[in-house]
């Protein structure tokens, strides 16, 4: 079986623990983690985990059941690529002369639908969001200009189908 | 005005109490003094039972859950007494026993500051542990210990560690108690799906060679009955996993054996020739596989399971009936048809012929002047047991001829390490069964490695008078190692051999009465004497020193070749 990309998507509570015992689910089975992002999801006090890895649908199978069999896990889930809607969003840290001195630079951030988020004397932030290729390429048309800090974030996604979550836990609650 | 608040250690003993925990296993030191003053207090109510090392502790607990179905407890304190639980840990989370585990940690002020003794073993228990939680204020005490005992023996049990700060082991609360019957994240058992067991009794009813392999789900969820009725019903060939041993009595006439690397021939062989395997209560374990891109590859799986993370993890099922066994298999009963399945039993039946030709015979009467072999000690027990005895075995050899050769009457008899294959389960484990079932005689089969892995838990034994009885099978090697070497490796005997002290010596040093046997003709009258005895009994038996334990799948194989030598 080949390997792809998946974004497993993990609804659980919001408890102190939880992201190495996930964590280690992955550590166990040697894969290494591309991206992670754990935020509050759309119901109160649950948490969304994104994970994504590269590893074959047998694994991501059945690493998804033993998450999802983890105490404090709701629900968890994967996709491939083309069953959701993701993106990151990245930050360029870029020196503030060469706003000025480099006209240039106005255009890429035009073109690629970018946003200065701040302006300080040294110094202006250009944020992006978007999918890996085109971060990477607003990347490479900065990198010649001189880029003083870059960061990406881990990838976010919403799913295409529903996550009927709220119901579920309804169910449990009223088991 | 009288205060009603006690405190977070009293808290501790008090939920174990409403738990109907009255035993718990372990070891004191300076973060868990709170609890061990309150325990000295409780004495009454709740035994406690002082170990040699916290390992023997968990081990002792596993042994008691095993024996009994309860869950059992360890106590121990921080770091060093926290980290010596973890193999206990470890072995209780692959072999699905239900233990709650405290563990004593440093003050909150401290935590993170690499205190005196501290550790992070909520960290390092994670991946081994069904759930953990550090309580860090004396009020949540209550409320996590009823769930950690909700947690251990809902579903597919396993073990909880519950690791408490000292100053909530010293603050004050108003205790109230309320026992935990959910949690919304988790869902211990699935609904039955009828559509699954209907699929499941087609399959079952239209089969001409159908094979049922049971494994300790069976016990677990209590459904000997059950089993027994559909194995008598439907007539079907029953095997049993090492965990399921004792699950259906040795000598049911439809009982055709183990299977696994060490199993019997015939239902590893004829795995590979059913067209319908029913898996009960069982996780498809590579030691019982061997090579599954060959397993059972002709055959439709119907897989009875409580886990819905093993369905498909291994094999693929064609129909995964997910609930607890006992559920499925009453549902499922009344839709199965009665048979018999002659000649397929026939098939069954051949096999075991070569193997008794070719293994048996030879194994429980050695010819050619050899020593005493371990499978006609284990003969010998079964003699003066009937059956009736708990076995804990511990790893290698001697706990493979003891699942081959031991005869059980009843269920929860057969304890050892199953999927983490821990050496020096069996002696503290042996404790545990004992005290667990006082009625019922306990025997402990270690080889002479094992044994020496937890061999201070004769301490234990003497200090607690506990009745257990200790055969060591000697051969004066890491056996099951060595037989490796002997097969794969070229004979290269590397450190396997052991120099023994006088174990006779050592266990009359702890007060236990002791007899060594080295020759066949002593061995009836020892073991006589052994399981007479009202007291704690240590036997060693010299056997044959380079016997090998067959038939055998190598690693890799497939089942269908295992060897018969």
């Amino acid at each position: 079986m080949e390997n792809k990309i998946f974004t497993i998507s993990v609804y659980s509570e919001n408890n102190v623990g939880l992201l190495n015992r996930i964590s280690g689910i992955f550590l166990k089975r040697h894969i290494n983690i591309l991206s992670l992002n754990v935020s509050e999801s759309e119901i109160e006090n649950v948490s969304r985990f994104i994970i994504v890895v590269d590893t074959t649908e047998k694994w991501v199978q059945n690493i998804v059941g033993q998450i999802e069999k983890q105490i404090e896990v709701i629900k968890a889930f994967y996709h491939i690529d083309e069953e959701t809607i993701f993106l990151e969003n990245a930050l360029f840290k870029i020196q503030s002369n060469l706003l000025f001195d480099e006209r240039e630079i106005q255009n890429i951030i035009k073109e690629s639908h970018s946003e200065i988020v701040t302006v300080a004397r040294d110094f202006f932030v250009i944020s992006k969001s978007g999918q890996r290729n085109e971060i990477e390429a607003l990347y490479d048309k900065l990198k010649p200009f001189g880029i003083m800090q870059f960061v990406r974030s881990g990838r976010i996604s919403v799913s295409k189908e529903k996550m009927e979550i709220s119901s579920l836990l309804e169910t449990l609650s009223n088991q | 005005m009288k205060n009603n608040k006690i405190s977070g250690a009293e808290a501790v003993i008090r939920c174990l109490l409403e738990e109907g925990v009255d035993l718990v296993y372990g070891y004191p030191g300076g973060a868990i003094m709170p609890v061990y003053d309150e325990l000295y207090k409780f004495q009454d109510q709740l035994h406690h039972v002082l170990v040699r090392h916290e390992q023997g502790a968990t081990h002792a607990a596993q042994g008691f859950a095993r024996a009994t179905g309860k869950v059992g407890v360890a106590i121990a304190t921080s770091g060093p007494g926290a980290t010596n639980l973890v193999t206990g840990i470890a072995d209780a989370q692959i072999d699905s026993t239900p233990m709650v585990c405290i563990t004593g940690q440093v003050g909150k002020h401290l935590l993170g500051s690499d205190a005196f003794q501290e550790t992070d073993i909520i960290g390092i228990s994670t991946p081994v542990t069904k759930w953990n939680y550090q309580i860090t204020e004396a009020s949540e005490i209550p409320e996590i210990m009823a769930k950690a005992f909700f947690i251990a023996k809902s579903g597919r049990p396993g073990p909880v560690l519950i690791d408490i700060t000292k100053n909530a082991q010293f603050d004050e609360i108003e205790f109230s108690y309320k026992k935990c019957t959910s949690i919304r994240s988790y869902n211990p058992k699935p609904t039955l799906d009828f559509t699954k067991v209907n699929e499941a009794a087609a399959l079952i009813n239209a089969a001409k060679k159908p094979f049922i392999i049971f494994g300790q789900g069976v016990i677990l969820s209590e459904a000997e009955a059950e089993l027994k009725e559909l194995v008598e019903k439907s007539g079907i060939p029953t095997a049993w996993t090492i965990l399921g041993l004792s699950a259906l009595p040795t000598d049911h006439p439809l009982n055709v054996g183990m299977v696994g690397m060490h199993g019997n021939y015939g239902p590893n062989v004829l795995t590979n020739e059913c067209d319908v395997l029913i898996a009960l209560g069982m996780r498809f374990d590579d030691r019982v596989t061997g090579n599954l891109a060959t397993y059972a590859k002709q055959a439709k799986v119907i897989h009875f399971e409580i886990d819905p993370a093993e369905v498909d993890k291994n094999v693929k099922t064609e129909v995964a009936v997910l609930a607890d066994l006992k559920e499925s298999l009453t549902a499922l009963l009344p839709k199965i048809n009665n048979n018999k399945h002659e000649s397929w039993h026939n098939e069954f039946k051949e096999k075991y012929q070569i193997e008794l030709d070719q293994v048996i015979n030879e194994e429980l009467k050695p010819t050619n002047g050899k020593g005493i072999s371990m499978g006609e000690t284990i003969e010998m027990i079964n003699k003066h047991s009937n059956g009736d005895a708990i076995m804990v075995s511990d790893v290698g050899q001697h706990q493979m001829f003891a699942c081959r050769y031991a005869k059980f009457n009843s269920t929860k008899s057969n304890v050892t390490s199953g999927g983490l294959g821990t050496m020096g389960f069996a002696l503290p484990a042996a404790i545990g069964a004992k005290m667990g079932m006082p009625n019922r005689e306990v025997v402990a089969i270690i080889g002479d490695g094992g044994f020496q892995m937890t061999i201070q838990e004769l301490g234990t034994i003497f200090q607690t008078k506990v009745p257990v009885k200790i055969v060591v099978l000697n051969n004066e090697f890491l056996g099951m190692v060595r037989q490796w070497q002997q097969l794969f490796f070229d004979k290269r005997y590397a450190s396997t051999e052991m120099i023994n002290p006088n174990f006779i010596a050592i266990a009359e040093g702890y007060y236990i009465k002791a007899k060594k046997v080295t020759k066949r003709e002593d061995l009836d009258t020892a073991v006589a004497e052994m399981m007479a005895s009202k007291e704690s009994y240590f036997l060693e038996v010299m056997v044959e020193k380079e016997n090998n334990v067959f038939p055998m799948i190598p690693t890799g194989a497939s089942v269908s070749d295992i060897r018969l030598s």
